[in-house]
Protein backbone atom coordinates (compact mmCIF):
# COMPACT_ATOMS: atom_id res chain seq x y z
CA UNK A 1 0.00 0.00 0.00
CA UNK A 2 1.36 3.38 -0.94
CA UNK A 3 -0.31 4.86 2.12
CA UNK A 4 2.45 3.68 4.40
CA UNK A 5 5.15 5.33 2.33
CA UNK A 6 3.29 8.62 2.32
CA UNK A 7 2.81 8.53 6.05
CA UNK A 8 6.51 8.09 6.75
CA UNK A 9 7.40 10.77 4.26
CA UNK A 10 5.01 13.28 5.72
CA UNK A 11 6.17 12.82 9.26
CA UNK A 12 9.83 13.15 8.50
CA UNK A 13 9.34 16.27 6.45
CA UNK A 14 7.14 17.92 9.03
CA UNK A 15 9.74 17.23 11.67
CA UNK A 16 12.70 18.76 9.89
CA UNK A 17 11.17 21.65 8.00
CA UNK A 18 11.05 25.11 9.58
CA UNK A 19 7.55 26.41 10.12
CA UNK A 20 7.53 29.12 7.46
CA UNK A 21 8.73 26.69 4.80
CA UNK A 22 6.29 24.13 6.08
CA UNK A 23 3.44 26.53 5.49
CA UNK A 24 4.60 27.28 1.95
CA UNK A 25 4.72 23.57 1.33
CA UNK A 26 1.10 23.32 2.29
CA UNK A 27 0.22 26.09 -0.09
CA UNK A 28 2.20 24.32 -2.83
CA UNK A 29 0.46 21.03 -2.15
CA UNK A 30 -2.90 22.70 -2.12
CA UNK A 31 -2.39 24.46 -5.43
CA UNK A 32 -0.96 21.35 -7.06
CA UNK A 33 -3.87 19.32 -5.75
CA UNK A 34 -6.26 21.81 -7.26
CA UNK A 35 -4.36 21.74 -10.55
CA UNK A 36 -4.64 17.99 -10.91
CA UNK A 37 -7.57 16.69 -12.90
CA UNK A 38 -10.57 15.35 -10.97
CA UNK A 39 -10.33 11.55 -11.28
CA UNK A 40 -6.57 11.39 -10.89
CA UNK A 41 -6.58 13.80 -7.97
CA UNK A 42 -9.43 11.94 -6.30
CA UNK A 43 -7.51 8.66 -6.44
CA UNK A 44 -4.17 10.05 -5.44
CA UNK A 45 -5.34 12.16 -2.57
CA UNK A 46 -8.10 10.02 -1.19
CA UNK A 47 -6.09 9.01 1.84
CA UNK A 48 -4.18 12.21 1.90
CA UNK A 49 -6.52 14.47 3.78
CA UNK A 50 -3.92 15.54 6.32
CA UNK A 51 -1.05 16.36 4.01
CA UNK A 52 -2.55 19.67 3.02
CA UNK A 53 -5.18 20.44 5.60
CA UNK A 54 -7.74 22.61 3.82
CA UNK A 55 -8.74 26.02 5.08
CA UNK A 56 -11.92 26.34 7.12
CA UNK A 57 -14.95 25.46 5.03
CA UNK A 58 -12.97 23.69 2.26
CA UNK A 59 -13.68 20.16 1.08
CA UNK A 60 -12.17 17.20 2.90
CA UNK A 61 -11.04 14.11 1.05
CA UNK A 62 -10.95 10.44 1.94
CA UNK A 63 -14.14 10.35 3.98
CA UNK A 64 -15.85 6.99 4.41
CA UNK A 65 -19.60 6.80 4.90
CA UNK A 66 -20.80 5.22 8.12
CA UNK A 67 -23.96 3.53 9.24
CA UNK A 68 -24.80 6.38 11.59
CA UNK A 69 -27.79 7.96 9.92
CA UNK A 70 -31.16 8.66 11.52
CA UNK A 71 -32.67 8.88 8.02
CA UNK A 72 -34.12 12.35 8.57
CA UNK A 73 -33.80 15.43 6.36
CA UNK A 74 -30.49 17.23 6.81
CA UNK A 75 -30.56 20.76 8.18
CA UNK A 76 -29.26 23.03 5.39
CA UNK A 77 -25.56 23.96 5.50
CA UNK A 78 -26.42 27.68 5.75
CA UNK A 79 -28.51 27.08 8.88
CA UNK A 80 -25.92 24.83 10.54
CA UNK A 81 -23.25 27.46 9.95
CA UNK A 82 -25.19 30.66 10.67
CA UNK A 83 -27.14 29.73 13.82
CA UNK A 84 -24.54 28.98 16.45
CA UNK A 85 -24.11 29.09 20.18
CA UNK A 86 -20.39 29.77 20.49
CA UNK A 87 -20.02 32.44 23.18
CA UNK A 88 -16.31 32.82 22.41
CA UNK A 89 -17.52 34.67 19.30
CA UNK A 90 -20.51 36.48 20.83
CA UNK A 91 -23.67 35.53 22.69
CA UNK A 92 -26.10 36.12 19.82
CA UNK A 93 -26.60 33.12 17.58
CA UNK A 94 -25.99 35.21 14.48
CA UNK A 95 -22.75 36.66 15.89
CA UNK A 96 -20.26 33.76 15.58
CA UNK A 97 -20.49 33.63 11.77
CA UNK A 98 -19.37 37.29 11.61
CA UNK A 99 -16.98 37.43 14.54
CA UNK A 100 -15.20 34.20 13.57
CA UNK A 101 -14.72 34.87 9.91
CA UNK A 102 -11.07 35.83 10.31
CA UNK A 103 -10.26 33.04 12.77
CA UNK A 104 -7.51 30.80 11.37
CA UNK A 105 -7.10 27.49 13.24
CA UNK A 106 -3.78 26.81 11.59
CA UNK A 107 -1.33 25.83 12.97
CA UNK A 108 -3.19 24.12 15.82
CA UNK A 109 -1.74 22.16 18.72
CA UNK A 110 -3.61 19.89 21.07
CA UNK A 111 -2.04 19.26 24.44
CA UNK A 112 -2.62 15.80 25.88
CA UNK A 113 -2.11 15.54 29.63
CA UNK A 114 -2.97 13.61 32.74
CA UNK A 115 -3.25 9.89 33.35
CA UNK A 116 -2.03 8.46 30.04
CA UNK A 117 1.10 6.93 28.56
CA UNK A 118 1.36 9.32 25.63
CA UNK A 119 1.07 12.87 26.94
CA UNK A 120 2.51 15.79 25.01
CA UNK A 121 1.79 18.50 22.50
CA UNK A 122 0.33 17.09 19.31
CA UNK A 123 0.03 18.97 16.06
CA UNK A 124 -3.61 18.72 15.08
CA UNK A 125 -2.72 16.77 11.93
CA UNK A 126 -0.58 14.29 13.89
CA UNK A 127 -3.36 13.64 16.36
CA UNK A 128 -5.72 12.63 13.56
CA UNK A 129 -3.43 11.21 10.87
CA UNK A 130 -3.65 7.50 11.82
CA UNK A 131 -7.45 7.54 11.68
CA UNK A 132 -9.86 7.34 8.79
CA UNK A 133 -12.32 10.16 8.49
CA UNK A 134 -15.92 9.05 8.72
CA UNK A 135 -19.17 10.81 7.94
CA UNK A 136 -21.86 10.41 10.57
CA UNK A 137 -25.27 11.96 10.42
CA UNK A 138 -26.42 12.79 13.93
CA UNK A 139 -29.34 14.50 15.60
CA UNK A 140 -28.20 17.63 17.42
CA UNK A 141 -30.39 18.82 20.30
CA UNK A 142 -29.66 22.14 21.98
CA UNK A 143 -30.61 22.69 25.61
CA UNK A 144 -32.58 25.71 24.31
CA UNK A 145 -35.07 23.29 22.67
CA UNK A 146 -34.07 23.59 19.03
CA UNK A 147 -32.55 20.76 17.03
CA UNK A 148 -30.80 19.99 13.77
CA UNK A 149 -29.66 17.02 11.68
CA UNK A 150 -25.97 17.44 10.93
CA UNK A 151 -23.65 15.38 8.72
CA UNK A 152 -20.45 15.52 10.75
CA UNK A 153 -17.04 14.35 9.60
CA UNK A 154 -14.66 13.01 12.19
CA UNK A 155 -13.06 10.10 13.96
CA UNK A 156 -14.32 7.99 16.82
CA UNK A 157 -13.17 9.59 20.07
CA UNK A 158 -12.53 6.08 21.42
CA UNK A 159 -9.93 5.39 18.70
CA UNK A 160 -7.99 8.54 19.53
CA UNK A 161 -8.19 7.84 23.26
CA UNK A 162 -6.91 4.27 22.82
CA UNK A 163 -3.87 5.59 21.00
CA UNK A 164 -3.10 7.93 23.89
CA UNK A 165 -3.11 4.92 26.24
CA UNK A 166 -4.94 6.17 29.31
CA UNK A 167 -3.89 4.50 32.55
CA UNK A 168 -6.18 2.82 35.08
CA UNK A 169 -6.40 6.15 36.93
CA UNK A 170 -8.11 7.77 33.97
CA UNK A 171 -11.79 7.75 34.91
CA UNK A 172 -12.76 10.94 33.10
CA UNK A 173 -11.66 12.89 30.04
CA UNK A 174 -11.59 16.67 30.29
CA UNK A 175 -11.54 19.01 27.29
CA UNK A 176 -10.59 22.66 27.02
CA UNK A 177 -11.30 25.30 24.37
CA UNK A 178 -8.72 27.79 23.15
CA UNK A 179 -8.46 30.84 25.41
CA UNK A 180 -7.29 33.72 23.25
CA UNK A 181 -9.35 36.92 23.62
CA UNK A 182 -7.41 38.52 20.77
CA UNK A 183 -8.77 35.91 18.35
CA UNK A 184 -11.99 35.10 20.21
CA UNK A 185 -13.56 38.50 20.92
CA UNK A 186 -16.38 37.03 23.00
CA UNK A 187 -13.79 36.13 25.65
CA UNK A 188 -13.10 39.82 26.35
CA UNK A 189 -16.21 39.76 28.51
CA UNK A 190 -16.59 37.30 31.38
CA UNK A 191 -19.94 35.87 30.22
CA UNK A 192 -18.69 32.40 31.16
CA UNK A 193 -15.53 31.48 33.00
CA UNK A 194 -12.89 31.13 30.25
CA UNK A 195 -11.58 28.86 28.93
CA UNK A 196 -14.67 26.79 28.21
CA UNK A 197 -14.25 23.34 29.72
CA UNK A 198 -16.18 20.12 29.28
CA UNK A 199 -15.79 16.50 30.25
CA UNK A 200 -17.04 12.96 29.86
CA UNK A 201 -16.87 9.89 32.02
CA UNK A 202 -14.44 7.44 30.45
CA UNK A 203 -17.13 4.94 29.46
CA UNK A 204 -19.09 7.74 27.80
CA UNK A 205 -16.01 8.86 25.93
CA UNK A 206 -15.33 5.29 24.79
CA UNK A 207 -18.90 4.83 23.55
CA UNK A 208 -18.83 4.37 19.76
CA UNK A 209 -21.20 7.33 19.30
CA UNK A 210 -18.74 9.88 20.72
CA UNK A 211 -17.10 11.67 17.82
CA UNK A 212 -14.16 14.02 17.49
CA UNK A 213 -15.35 16.10 14.60
CA UNK A 214 -13.20 17.99 12.10
CA UNK A 215 -15.88 18.83 9.56
CA UNK A 216 -19.47 18.98 8.45
CA UNK A 217 -21.07 18.51 5.06
CA UNK A 218 -17.75 17.05 3.86
CA UNK A 219 -15.92 20.32 4.51
CA UNK A 220 -13.61 21.32 7.33
CA UNK A 221 -15.42 22.87 10.26
CA UNK A 222 -16.10 26.56 9.78
CA UNK A 223 -14.73 28.55 12.74
CA UNK A 224 -18.23 29.29 14.06
CA UNK A 225 -18.84 25.55 14.37
CA UNK A 226 -15.68 24.90 16.38
CA UNK A 227 -12.76 24.67 13.95
CA UNK A 228 -10.58 22.77 13.72
CA UNK A 229 -11.61 20.15 16.24
CA UNK A 230 -14.73 19.69 18.35
CA UNK A 231 -16.56 17.07 20.31
CA UNK A 232 -19.92 15.66 19.19
CA UNK A 233 -21.91 13.59 21.71
CA UNK A 234 -25.34 13.32 20.09
CA UNK A 235 -27.19 11.89 23.09
CA UNK A 236 -26.31 14.96 25.15
CA UNK A 237 -27.33 18.60 24.89
CA UNK A 238 -25.29 20.60 22.43
CA UNK A 239 -23.27 22.51 25.05
CA UNK A 240 -21.41 19.27 25.87
CA UNK A 241 -19.97 19.41 22.35
CA UNK A 242 -16.97 21.57 23.23
CA UNK A 243 -15.47 23.47 20.29
CA UNK A 244 -11.97 24.46 19.15
CA UNK A 245 -10.30 21.98 21.51
CA UNK A 246 -6.71 22.68 22.58
CA UNK A 247 -6.38 20.33 25.52
CA UNK A 248 -7.41 16.81 26.45
CA UNK A 249 -6.73 15.68 30.01
CA UNK A 250 -7.31 12.27 31.56
CA UNK A 251 -8.41 12.72 35.15
CA UNK A 252 -9.32 10.62 38.14
CA UNK A 253 -12.08 12.92 39.35
CA UNK A 254 -15.06 14.47 37.62
CA UNK A 255 -13.74 17.59 35.86
CA UNK A 256 -15.54 20.96 36.08
CA UNK A 257 -17.77 21.90 33.15
CA UNK A 258 -18.50 25.46 32.07
CA UNK A 259 -22.29 25.67 32.11
CA UNK A 260 -22.40 23.76 35.37
CA UNK A 261 -20.06 26.37 36.83
CA UNK A 262 -22.30 29.14 35.49
CA UNK A 263 -25.58 27.67 36.82
CA UNK A 264 -25.34 24.35 38.63
CA UNK A 265 -29.11 24.22 39.18
CA UNK A 266 -29.75 24.33 35.45
CA UNK A 267 -26.89 22.42 33.83
CA UNK A 268 -25.46 19.20 35.17
CA UNK A 269 -22.32 17.27 34.31
CA UNK A 270 -24.19 14.61 32.33
CA UNK A 271 -26.59 16.83 30.34
CA UNK A 272 -28.21 13.85 28.65
CA UNK A 273 -31.14 14.77 26.44
CA UNK A 274 -34.14 13.92 28.58
CA UNK A 275 -37.72 15.01 27.87
CA UNK A 276 -38.74 13.95 31.39
CA UNK A 277 -36.35 16.31 33.20
CA UNK A 278 -37.11 19.98 32.59
CA UNK A 279 -34.65 22.81 32.60
CA UNK A 280 -35.82 24.86 35.63
CA UNK A 281 -36.90 27.66 33.32
CA UNK A 282 -38.38 25.72 30.41
CA UNK A 283 -39.74 22.35 29.42
CA UNK A 284 -37.49 19.87 27.62
CA UNK A 285 -40.41 17.70 26.48
CA UNK A 286 -40.48 19.13 22.98
CA UNK A 287 -38.16 20.74 20.50
CA UNK A 288 -38.31 22.74 17.32
CA UNK A 289 -36.38 21.18 14.47
CA UNK A 290 -34.78 24.00 12.51
CA UNK A 291 -36.86 24.47 9.36
CA UNK A 292 -40.05 23.06 10.88
CA UNK A 293 -43.04 25.00 12.16
CA UNK A 294 -44.59 22.75 14.79
CA UNK A 295 -42.60 21.45 17.72
CA UNK A 296 -41.89 17.73 17.88
CA UNK A 297 -41.48 15.46 20.88
CA UNK A 298 -37.95 15.15 22.24
CA UNK A 299 -36.67 11.58 22.45
CA UNK A 300 -34.90 10.18 25.53
CA UNK A 301 -31.14 10.31 24.92
CA UNK A 302 -32.05 12.16 21.71
CA UNK A 303 -33.09 8.84 20.18
CA UNK A 304 -29.80 7.08 21.02
CA UNK A 305 -31.07 5.20 24.06
CA UNK A 306 -30.29 1.81 22.54
CA UNK A 307 -26.60 2.73 22.35
CA UNK A 308 -26.15 4.71 25.57
CA UNK A 309 -28.94 4.06 28.09
CA UNK A 310 -26.88 1.24 29.62
CA UNK A 311 -24.21 3.75 30.66
CA UNK A 312 -26.63 5.20 33.18
CA UNK A 313 -28.43 2.14 34.52
CA UNK A 314 -29.15 2.51 38.20
CA UNK A 315 -28.60 6.28 38.13
CA UNK A 316 -31.37 8.68 39.07
CA UNK A 317 -31.43 10.84 35.93
CA UNK A 318 -33.45 13.58 37.60
CA UNK A 319 -30.59 13.94 40.09
CA UNK A 320 -27.71 13.36 37.65
CA UNK A 321 -29.17 15.62 34.95
CA UNK B 1 -43.03 72.09 14.23
CA UNK B 2 -46.74 71.67 14.46
CA UNK B 3 -48.17 69.07 16.77
CA UNK B 4 -49.68 67.16 13.85
CA UNK B 5 -46.31 66.78 12.09
CA UNK B 6 -44.58 65.80 15.33
CA UNK B 7 -47.25 63.20 16.02
CA UNK B 8 -46.89 61.62 12.59
CA UNK B 9 -43.10 61.66 12.71
CA UNK B 10 -43.10 59.91 16.09
CA UNK B 11 -45.73 57.47 14.82
CA UNK B 12 -43.55 56.59 11.84
CA UNK B 13 -40.46 56.16 14.01
CA UNK B 14 -42.33 53.86 16.40
CA UNK B 15 -43.68 51.78 13.53
CA UNK B 16 -40.23 51.37 11.97
CA UNK B 17 -39.29 48.19 13.95
CA UNK B 18 -42.52 46.52 12.82
CA UNK B 19 -42.02 47.57 9.21
CA UNK B 20 -38.44 46.31 9.41
CA UNK B 21 -39.59 42.95 10.80
CA UNK B 22 -42.11 42.54 8.00
CA UNK B 23 -39.38 43.42 5.52
CA UNK B 24 -37.08 40.77 7.03
CA UNK B 25 -39.88 38.21 6.88
CA UNK B 26 -40.41 38.81 3.18
CA UNK B 27 -36.72 38.77 2.29
CA UNK B 28 -35.73 35.65 4.23
CA UNK B 29 -33.90 37.69 6.84
CA UNK B 30 -35.21 35.99 9.96
CA UNK B 31 -32.41 33.41 10.15
CA UNK B 32 -32.47 29.69 10.84
CA UNK B 33 -35.02 29.90 13.65
CA UNK B 34 -37.55 32.56 12.57
CA UNK B 35 -40.00 31.92 15.40
CA UNK B 36 -37.37 32.47 18.08
CA UNK B 37 -36.14 35.54 16.20
CA UNK B 38 -39.64 37.06 16.07
CA UNK B 39 -40.30 36.33 19.76
CA UNK B 40 -37.10 38.04 20.84
CA UNK B 41 -37.39 40.90 18.38
CA UNK B 42 -40.93 41.80 19.45
CA UNK B 43 -40.04 41.40 23.13
CA UNK B 44 -37.03 43.69 22.70
CA UNK B 45 -39.13 46.37 21.00
CA UNK B 46 -41.98 46.05 23.48
CA UNK B 47 -39.59 46.82 26.33
CA UNK B 48 -37.77 49.56 24.42
CA UNK B 49 -41.06 51.24 23.47
CA UNK B 50 -42.18 51.13 27.07
CA UNK B 51 -38.93 52.75 28.18
CA UNK B 52 -39.40 55.42 25.48
CA UNK B 53 -42.93 56.13 26.78
CA UNK B 54 -41.55 56.31 30.34
CA UNK B 55 -38.94 58.83 29.16
CA UNK B 56 -41.52 61.50 28.29
CA UNK B 57 -41.86 63.04 31.73
CA UNK B 58 -38.13 62.82 32.63
CA UNK B 59 -37.35 64.60 29.34
CA UNK B 60 -39.69 67.40 30.32
CA UNK B 61 -38.16 67.63 33.79
CA UNK B 62 -34.54 67.41 32.71
CA UNK B 63 -34.54 69.20 29.36
CA UNK B 64 -37.80 71.12 29.34
CA UNK B 65 -39.07 69.26 26.25
CA UNK B 66 -42.85 69.29 26.04
CA UNK B 67 -43.57 67.36 22.84
CA UNK B 68 -42.77 63.87 24.25
CA UNK B 69 -45.49 64.28 26.89
CA UNK B 70 -47.96 65.30 24.19
CA UNK B 71 -47.36 62.09 22.21
CA UNK B 72 -47.00 59.90 25.31
CA UNK B 73 -50.30 58.07 24.87
CA UNK B 74 -49.32 57.06 21.35
CA UNK B 75 -45.92 55.87 22.63
CA UNK B 76 -47.62 53.77 25.29
CA UNK B 77 -50.00 52.26 22.77
CA UNK B 78 -47.11 51.33 20.50
CA UNK B 79 -45.49 49.60 23.46
CA UNK B 80 -48.77 47.77 23.98
CA UNK B 81 -48.91 46.84 20.29
CA UNK B 82 -45.44 45.27 20.47
CA UNK B 83 -46.28 43.45 23.72
CA UNK B 84 -49.48 42.09 22.17
CA UNK B 85 -47.67 40.91 19.03
CA UNK B 86 -44.95 39.37 21.24
CA UNK B 87 -47.54 37.37 23.17
CA UNK B 88 -49.65 36.54 20.11
CA UNK B 89 -46.50 35.13 18.52
CA UNK B 90 -45.75 33.06 21.65
CA UNK B 91 -49.32 31.73 21.92
CA UNK B 92 -50.25 31.29 18.28
CA UNK B 93 -46.98 30.49 16.53
CA UNK B 94 -44.40 29.30 19.06
CA UNK B 95 -46.78 27.17 21.16
CA UNK B 96 -49.37 26.85 18.36
CA UNK B 97 -52.29 27.27 20.81
CA UNK B 98 -51.11 24.38 22.97
CA UNK B 99 -53.03 25.70 25.98
CA UNK B 100 -51.75 22.93 28.24
CA UNK B 101 -48.14 23.86 27.54
CA UNK B 102 -48.93 27.56 27.87
CA UNK B 103 -50.66 26.99 31.20
CA UNK B 104 -47.73 24.96 32.48
CA UNK B 105 -45.34 27.71 31.36
CA UNK B 106 -47.33 30.38 33.19
CA UNK B 107 -47.45 28.34 36.39
CA UNK B 108 -43.96 26.81 36.38
CA UNK B 109 -41.69 29.24 34.54
CA UNK B 110 -41.14 32.34 36.62
CA UNK B 111 -40.18 34.62 33.78
CA UNK B 112 -43.38 33.70 31.92
CA UNK B 113 -45.43 34.18 35.11
CA UNK B 114 -43.97 37.67 35.44
CA UNK B 115 -44.47 38.38 31.73
CA UNK B 116 -48.12 37.32 31.76
CA UNK B 117 -48.85 39.28 34.96
CA UNK B 118 -47.36 42.28 33.23
CA UNK B 119 -49.57 41.70 30.21
CA UNK B 120 -52.62 41.97 32.47
CA UNK B 121 -51.34 45.29 33.84
CA UNK B 122 -50.57 46.84 30.47
CA UNK B 123 -53.90 45.62 29.07
CA UNK B 124 -55.71 47.53 31.83
CA UNK B 125 -53.65 50.61 31.03
CA UNK B 126 -54.26 50.36 27.28
CA UNK B 127 -57.98 49.72 27.80
CA UNK B 128 -58.29 52.93 29.83
CA UNK B 129 -56.11 55.07 27.61
CA UNK B 130 -58.93 56.92 25.84
CA UNK B 131 -60.19 60.32 27.00
CA UNK B 132 -63.62 59.00 28.00
CA UNK B 133 -62.02 56.60 30.46
CA UNK B 134 -60.54 59.48 32.43
CA UNK B 135 -63.98 61.08 32.69
CA UNK B 136 -65.69 57.86 33.68
CA UNK B 137 -63.12 56.81 36.22
CA UNK B 138 -62.44 60.27 37.56
CA UNK B 139 -59.02 61.86 37.12
CA UNK B 140 -57.76 60.74 40.51
CA UNK B 141 -58.56 57.05 40.14
CA UNK B 142 -57.31 57.11 36.55
CA UNK B 143 -53.98 58.59 37.63
CA UNK B 144 -53.63 56.06 40.40
CA UNK B 145 -54.22 53.21 37.95
CA UNK B 146 -51.78 54.58 35.43
CA UNK B 147 -49.02 54.79 38.02
CA UNK B 148 -48.82 51.05 37.42
CA UNK B 149 -46.87 51.81 34.27
CA UNK B 150 -43.79 52.03 36.49
CA UNK B 151 -44.44 48.53 37.76
CA UNK B 152 -44.90 47.42 34.14
CA UNK B 153 -41.46 48.80 33.32
CA UNK B 154 -39.87 47.03 36.29
CA UNK B 155 -41.60 43.72 35.53
CA UNK B 156 -40.69 44.00 31.85
CA UNK B 157 -37.01 44.39 32.72
CA UNK B 158 -37.12 41.48 35.14
CA UNK B 159 -38.93 39.28 32.64
CA UNK B 160 -36.00 39.90 30.31
CA UNK B 161 -33.37 39.46 33.04
CA UNK B 162 -34.87 36.17 34.22
CA UNK B 163 -34.87 34.53 30.79
CA UNK B 164 -31.26 35.04 29.69
CA UNK B 165 -28.91 32.09 30.04
CA UNK B 166 -25.64 33.72 31.02
CA UNK B 167 -25.23 37.09 29.36
CA UNK B 168 -26.96 39.46 31.77
CA UNK B 169 -25.45 42.61 30.26
CA UNK B 170 -28.29 43.51 27.83
CA UNK B 171 -31.08 43.24 30.46
CA UNK B 172 -28.85 45.05 32.96
CA UNK B 173 -28.53 47.95 30.51
CA UNK B 174 -32.34 48.13 30.27
CA UNK B 175 -32.63 48.08 34.07
CA UNK B 176 -30.04 50.87 34.22
CA UNK B 177 -32.03 53.03 31.79
CA UNK B 178 -35.26 52.41 33.70
CA UNK B 179 -33.49 53.26 36.96
CA UNK B 180 -32.17 56.51 35.50
CA UNK B 181 -35.63 57.50 34.22
CA UNK B 182 -37.26 56.79 37.57
CA UNK B 183 -34.46 58.62 39.41
CA UNK B 184 -35.20 61.81 37.48
CA UNK B 185 -38.83 61.65 38.69
CA UNK B 186 -37.84 60.91 42.28
CA UNK B 187 -35.27 63.69 42.27
CA UNK B 188 -37.86 66.09 40.83
CA UNK B 189 -40.43 65.14 43.46
CA UNK B 190 -38.00 65.57 46.34
CA UNK B 191 -36.78 68.92 45.09
CA UNK B 192 -40.08 70.25 43.81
Amino acid sequence: MPIKIRKAWEISEAEVTPENLFKQRRKFLKTSAAALAGGLAGGMFSNHAFAAWPQAGEMLTGITKSGFNPGEDLTPYEDVTSYNNFYEFGTGKDEPIDNAKNFRPDPWTVEVAGACAKPGAYAFEDLLRPHTLEERIYRHRCVETWSMIVPWTGVALADVIKRLEPTSKARYVAFETLHDPARMPGQRRQVLRWPYVEGLRMDEAMNPLALLSVGLYGRTLPPQNGAPLRLVVPWKYGFKGIKSIVKITFTEHEPPTSWNQAAAREYGFYANVNPAVDHPRWSQARERRIGEFRKRDTLPFNGYGEQVAGLYSGMDLSKFF
Amino acid sequence: MSYRITWWLVFLVMSAPLVWLIGLAFTGGLGANPIEFITRYLGDWALRSLLVALAATPLKIALGWRWPVRVRRMLGLWAYAYVTLHIANYVGIDQFFDWGAIGTDIVKRNYITVGMANFVIVTLLAATSWNGAIKRMGAKAWKRLHKFVYLAGVLGCFHYFMMVKADTLPPTIHIGILGALLSVRVWHRIRG
